[in-house]
């Protein structure tokens, strides 16, 4: 169950973000925030190797969170989704993790493909990627 | 003036009759004919109104005629433009009207057709010429105010500025809601539909292919909705979400510009009759065949046009819609020509939907006014689209140019074959047209590599090549040939040289001989197999793109393994 999803664009600017709308949702911005230098730490580090579809999804990045986890995901242009899940009920398996971080990569390719967005631009038209992160955020709780 | 002559002021209100007089005599009034009742008998500018000799037959005529005849088209045109204007409430309501006018009941209705004489000043405007702006609105003006829906004059003044493009846009889509109005909002009806066919075939030939992000972008963008509107109609209509519309998605598209435009909330999910399976299996077969002539006028020059409607009885819309693609290059005069090949058409169109009652007539009637006013307005559109659709309009002129003595020969099926079956992209030009293979003779045709030497054998067989026939030897021409079927076969001949130019042209009176519909069919195959052939170009060469790609990987990853090894040995 994710609390908060956000989507980064390649020169860490926020596209699109979005959390639970409980209290501390500044802290998730914060944890997101964070995040990404983890998230360009783990980029650089691959180096030679070649990215491909296995390698986009960096796993836990900050593991000595209390419960909040966080999960980058990255895409071929360096586009990042950082998610923050909450553990406290269950704890989520790694391949759900990967399976909701392909279901937003296909929102997000979906997106992409309105020729009316122009990339860069905050996601904020597409009720198609709205709805599917919602249906994320809730599905667990 | 107008007022007192069609009744409303005895009336109190607009009614549907007196809505209908009014109209047609402010469309006596902008042509400069004096406001009576006789002019309503003139064949002005919306020439299907049938009126009778009273006054009160002209108002029996009109009620009588509410399915079918004038006062729908200008109704229905200057409800468009009242759609336009109006709130979402009031468009609501005026949604409400067209269905009420058939029905003749005035009386429920007077705040909307208080409201209409708004737009058929404005409709007026669009069917005659834009100068006649100040005419209809002062015309309008009596009208409104004593109605006094003042907001909604003001609404029409600025949109009455507006780009012909904009209006003629928003009044061609306006109909088609009106049409579909009585069923459910978000059916599209056969007219609706054979526009939208139009409208993709003018943006992309090829009936089965897919309309680019792009180009749609800059199409739907002229409806002039907001960005994000435009976003989210985007993605309720581009259901596989690859970037690129297939026709029946363009159709759910446009047809959702056309319900927003006229008031309505885009709706959350796409609703089942905009799905595009439901579309799809909508589609009739013929439509397809019919989309293949279009393209053929399309390309065919305007005078051509007429011919080219006798040879296509059932696609009066199409051809209109086809009409101003070409148009580009047409004066104003070629829109008259087109208008009045336009109105014959449209009686065909009309004696084609028997259908339901009501509906059908009100149904005939707003394709007539949609494609009336579509030719002035699509003739704009054309304009404003040239930039999606630069590629094949250059060429058309080259074909006409480069060969101007078999041009004279082949008018009607040269140009359009070229023009109709060029695929936007330059770079189709080196690949022949395989498919084309057709015409042995044509095989003899010049390629677009060789020039006049093949004509020598063109001239002996080509038959039906003649039409296809390019004329060999310019090498603009090599752009075209592959829209001219016959360059695969052509390819393999070697030409011999200029005189052969001489000799072609003797054998090209013969071939005119051949039967058009013949050349028709030819040509439609010629064509298929030409887009067959560009989509496959197009699919080799990104294929071939990912291909180098994959190679500098591998090198790449060569040149990393090669750093490793000494490392490793080391």
């Amino acid at each position: 169950m994710a609390v908060c999803v956000a989507v980064i664009a390649k020169e860490n600017y926020p596209l699109y973000i979005r959390s639970v709308p409980t209290e501390n949702e500044l802290k998730f911005h914060y944890m997101v925030h964070t995040s990404l230098d983890v998230v360009d730490e783990k980029i650089s580090a691959m180096g030679k190797a070649l990215v491909d579809q296995r390698e986009l999804y960096l796993g836990l990045l900050y593991p000595t969170e209390d419960y909040k986890k966080r999960y980058g995901y990255v895409t071929n242009s360096k586009v990042k989704f950082v998610m923050v899940v909450d553990s406290s009920n269950t704890a989520l398996r790694d391949n759900e993790i990967r399976s909701m971080f392909r279901k937003l990569h296909n929102s997000y390719t979906d997106v992409m493909c309105n020729p009316f967005y122009n990339p860069g631009d905050r996601i904020q038209s597409s009720r198609a990627f709205d709805s599917m992160v919602t249906s994320m955020m809730i599905q667990v709780c | 003036q107008i007022t007192e002559l069609c009744g409303a002021k005895r009336v109190g209100y607009f009614g549907p009759t007196q809505f209908y007089i009014a109209l047609k005599l402010i469309a006596a009034a902008q042509s400069g004919l004096p406001v009576r009742i006789e002019s309503i008998k003139c064949e002005l500018p919306l020439p299907r109104f049938m009126m009778s000799k009273t006054d009160s037959d002209i108002r029996f005529a009109n009620s009588a005629e509410l399915h079918g005849t004038k006062a729908q088209i200008p109704y229905l045109i200057s409800e468009k433009n009242t759609f336009k204007r109006m709130d979402d409430e009031d468009k609501q309501q005026e949604t409400q009207s067209p269905t009420m006018s058939p029905l003749a009941s005035p009386p429920s209705s007077p705040p909307h057709y208080q409201r209409v004489p708004l737009s058929h000043g404005y409709s007026k405007l669009r069917s005659s010429t834009e100068q006649m702006h100040p005419a209809p609105y002062e015309a309008r003006q009596p009208l409104v105010q004593p109605e006094g829906p003042s907001s909604g004059n003001q609404g029409t003044k600025p949109p009455r500025h507006q780009a012909s493009l904009i209006r003629s846009f928003s009044v061609e889509r306006e109909p088609q809601d009106n049409s579909n109005y009585p069923d459910e909002p978000w059916r599209i009806t056969e007219e609706q539909r054979e526009y939208y066919v139009n409208q993709f075939r003018s943006l992309q030939p090829d009936p089965s292919s897919f309309i680019s992000g792009s180009v749609a972008k800059n199409f739907f963008t002229k409806s002039k909705l907001s960005i994000p509107e435009l976003s989210y109609i985007w993605e309720l209509s581009d259901a596989d979400c690859d970037g690129a519309l297939t026709l029946p998605e363009f159709c759910a598209a446009f047809h959702l510009i056309v319900a927003r435009k006229n008031g309505y909330p885009l709706p959350e999910g796409l609703p089942p009759t905009l799905q595009p399976e439901y579309l799809q299996a909508a589609f009739p077969k013929p439509k397809w065949e019919c989309a293949l002539f279009d393209s053929y006028s399309e390309s065919m020059p305007a005078n051509q046009q007429p011919h080219d409607l006798n040879r296509m009885e059932k696609l009066s819309i199409k051809d209109v819609a086809d009409f101003p693609v070409s148009t580009e290059d047409m004066t104003g005069d070629d829109k008259q020509a087109l208008k009045s090949t336009m109105d014959e058409a449209l009686p065909k169109d009309t004696s084609e939907d028997p259908a339901t009652p009501k509906d059908s007539n009100s149904l005939k009637a707003r394709p007539r006014s949609r494609s009336y006013s579509s030719t002035s307005i699509e003739e704009a559109m054309k304009r404003g689209e040239d930039p999606p659709t630069p590629p094949p309009r250059p060429q058309k002129t080259h074909s006409r140019a480069s060969s101007l003595d078999l041009n004279k020969v082949f008018q009607p099926s040269v140009p359009a074959t070229k023009s109709g079956l060029l695929p936007p992209p330059p770079a189709l030009p080196p690949r022949p047209c395989p498919s084309q293979s057709e015409q042995a003779s044509e095989a003899e045709l010049h390629p677009q590599l060789n020039r006049a030497p093949s004509q020598a054998a063109e001239s002996s067989p080509t038959k039906k090549d003649t039409p296809y026939s390019q004329p060999p030897s310019k090498p603009i021409r090599r752009k075209l040939r592959p829209e001219n079927q016959a360059t695969e076969n052509q390819e393999p001949s070697t030409t011999v040289g200029g005189p052969a130019s001489v000799a072609t042209v003797k054998p090209h009176p013969i071939v005119q001989k051949q039967s058009s519909k013949q050349k028709k069919a030819i040509q439609t195959a010629i064509r298929k197999n030409k887009e067959a052939n560009a989509v496959l170009a197009r699919l080799n060469s990104e294929l071939q793109q990912q291909l180098k790609e994959v190679h500098q990987e591998r090198i790449a990853l060569e040149n990393q393994l090669e750093q490793l090894r000494p490392v490793t040995v080391l």
